[in-house]
């Protein structure tokens, strides 16, 4: 059940959890408690919202960073990424196989933002090596959504 | 001037929903329960090797049975699914959706005079079909309590010295309605009994949401009786492709081969070579969809016991067929007074035969969001109605 439940709330997190139960075909009470479980297990990490910025008007940059670093004695990657991650402005940090060691993603209100807290903070950091700082230009797609307008539904009865 | 045309075909209506959706999609804020047909686009990897068979330049005719991948894939996809298997030289037919096989099948199997026994209510197009091949076609009324399955009983009644061929439209489009396996083995025992031949129209195969649906031409003996009429519409999100096919002995399948080779050629291509390509990677992409299809119908009938709107619980398709004799209307008014009233449009269950009276079609091949507003407006609706406005 949970696997349908996370399948189901990652699409659409809004859901009101009676007509949750509905759909999977399970008692509201047992999503109920599916739910503040994997919320406590922290398999649920939140409820965020997915937002189209630009359509907005409000002005925002991300940033894909790439970041080469040198695993600490001991501690490996986990350390480093720690000192990453800490940092408010940071959205994500992954892992990464391939020619650099963390993807690390910001946001900021303006360009100047970004590129100073890689120069300032980022950068500066014992065990980083090298940064490289990819702008997004456009978003096409974020989190499965295409950030496009929705087709009408063109099907005709027959 | 002599009349030009057909006797057959000037007794033939149209399709009888055309002007009543018409006036929907005219009215602002309509919300139309109406459609047969999903609301997923195709699977992008099925559309992507549709894509690249055209730049490729693969854009001629293929063999008037289709392409012999997809023929293979076919078989393999009917063995995999439902345990029936047929040699792709001979017994498989690639057509122009499931409807040229209806057609096809039809023709290649009447002669003027033989009954063929057609339950209802069912899709538009068997009655005419069975006309236009110079059969009769004979009705049989499928009943509520039954859960608008077909019996033994009802088909032995139906049975003349004339009788030919059963349609068995299964899963059910419009009530939802499926046969399993008990139910079709007391119907083979029927049609084997009278040297009856069956055409079996399971487009709705692949969306059955109580168990595996099953073919009647896996049960013993029926094989050789069967024509399987499936497709890429329903279980695919493939409806635009056009493309379905026929399988069945060889017999059979050489004459209607000659029906499709001398009035269509071949299935389009760019369709075939996308159809190859759902058949071998797209299992996944049905199994998501029923899942989406299921979680719905659970949802429809939830708000219909909640509105105390009587309704057999469906297992096939993505169709409700609620009944609403205790408003006193026809299913033609009540349609048009819902839509008049709430701006929701279902099809009248006259639509799919006369003993469709006193219910209507609700589809959900709609997303959850759309059918929550429409549910809203038909529970309005049917409160309304009892308060005794």
């Amino acid at each position: 059940m949970r696997e349908k439940i996370l399948t189901f709330i990652e699409k659409n997190s809004r859901i009101d959890i009676k007509e949750l139960a509905i759909v999977l075909g399970v008692d509201e009470a047992s999503v109920l408690n599916e739910l503040a479980q994997m919320e406590k297990e922290h398999i649920i990490c939140g409820y965020h919202t997915l937002i189209d910025w630009d359509k907005a008007g409000i002005e925002k940059v991300t940033a894909l960073i790439e970041v080469r670093v040198t695993p600490q004695r001991g501690m490996g990657f986990d350390k480093v990424a720690e000192r990453i991650y800490n940092y408010p402005e940071v959205n994500s940090v992954y892992l990464i196989s391939g020619g650099f060691d963390f993807m690390v993603t910001i946001e900021g209100k303006t360009l100047r933002e970004v590129s100073q807290f890689v120069s300032d903070k980022l950068s500066p950091l014992d065990s980083v090596l090298s940064t490289k700082t990819n702008f997004i230009l456009k978003k096409y797609k974020d989190h499965g959504t295409v950030m496009t307008e929705q087709p009408k539904d063109e099907r005709i009865e027959m | 001037m002599r009349d030009p045309l057909n006797k057959t075909i000037t007794t033939i209506q149209p399709s009888g929903i055309r002007k009543f959706f018409d006036v929907v999609h005219e009215m602002e804020g309509a919300i139309s329960l109406g459609v047969g047909e999903p609301d997923f686009d195709t699977p992008w990897h099925i559309r992507d090797e549709g894509i690249y068979s055209l730049e490729k330049g693969r854009t001629h005719y293929t063999s008037n049975a289709g392409l012999k991948e997809l023929k293979i894939e076919i078989d393999r996809f009917l063995t995999r699914h439902y345990g029936i298997s047929y040699d792709y030289n001979h017994e498989i037919m690639v057509t122009v959706g499931g409807s040229e096989a209806i057609d096809a099948a039809m023709r290649a199997m009447l002669d003027p005079g033989d009954e063929v026994l057609i339950p209802q209510p069912s899709y538009v197009s068997y009655v005419p079909c069975a006309a236009l091949a110079g059969g009769t076609p004979v009705i049989i009324e499928l009943k509520a309590e039954n859960e608008f399955r077909l019996t033994a009983e009802e088909l032995l009644a139906a049975i003349t010295p004339k009788t030919k061929l059963l349609v068995l439209p299964f899963p059910n489009n419009p009530t939802g309605a499926i046969m399993e396996k008990s139910d079709l083995e007391k119907i083979a025992e029927v049609v084997k009994e009278h040297d009856l031949f069956v055409l079996s129209d399971e487009i709705y195969s692949e969306l059955t949401y109580l168990e595996h649906h099953v073919s009647i031409a896996s049960l013993p003996g029926m094989w050789e009786r069967t024509i399987v009429i499936n497709g890429f519409s329903k279980s695919h999100a493939m409806t635009g492709w056009r493309l379905g096919y026929a399988c069945g002995p060889r017999v059979i399948i050489e004459q209607m081969l000659k029906i499709h080779q001398y009035a269509i050629m071949c299935a389009p291509s760019t369709s075939q070579f996308a159809g190859v390509e759902a058949l071998r990677n797209g299992d996944e992409d049905v199994a998501a969809m029923r899942e989406e299809y299921n979680g719905r119908r659970r949802y429809l009938l939830h708000r219909f016991e909640e509105m105390g709107l009587s309704c057999f619980e469906p297992f096939g398709a993505f169709y409700m067929f609620p009944c609403i004799k205790e408003f006193g209307m026809t299913s033609d008014e009540f349609a048009n007074e819902l839509l008049k009233a709430q701006k929701l449009a279902v099809v009248p269950g006259t639509a799919f035969g006369d003993c469709g009276e006193g219910f209507v079609r609700i589809s959900y091949a709609y997303s959850l969001e759309s059918l929550k507003t429409a549910m809203d407006r038909l529970e309005a609706f049917v409160t309304e109605l009892r308060s005794g406005k």
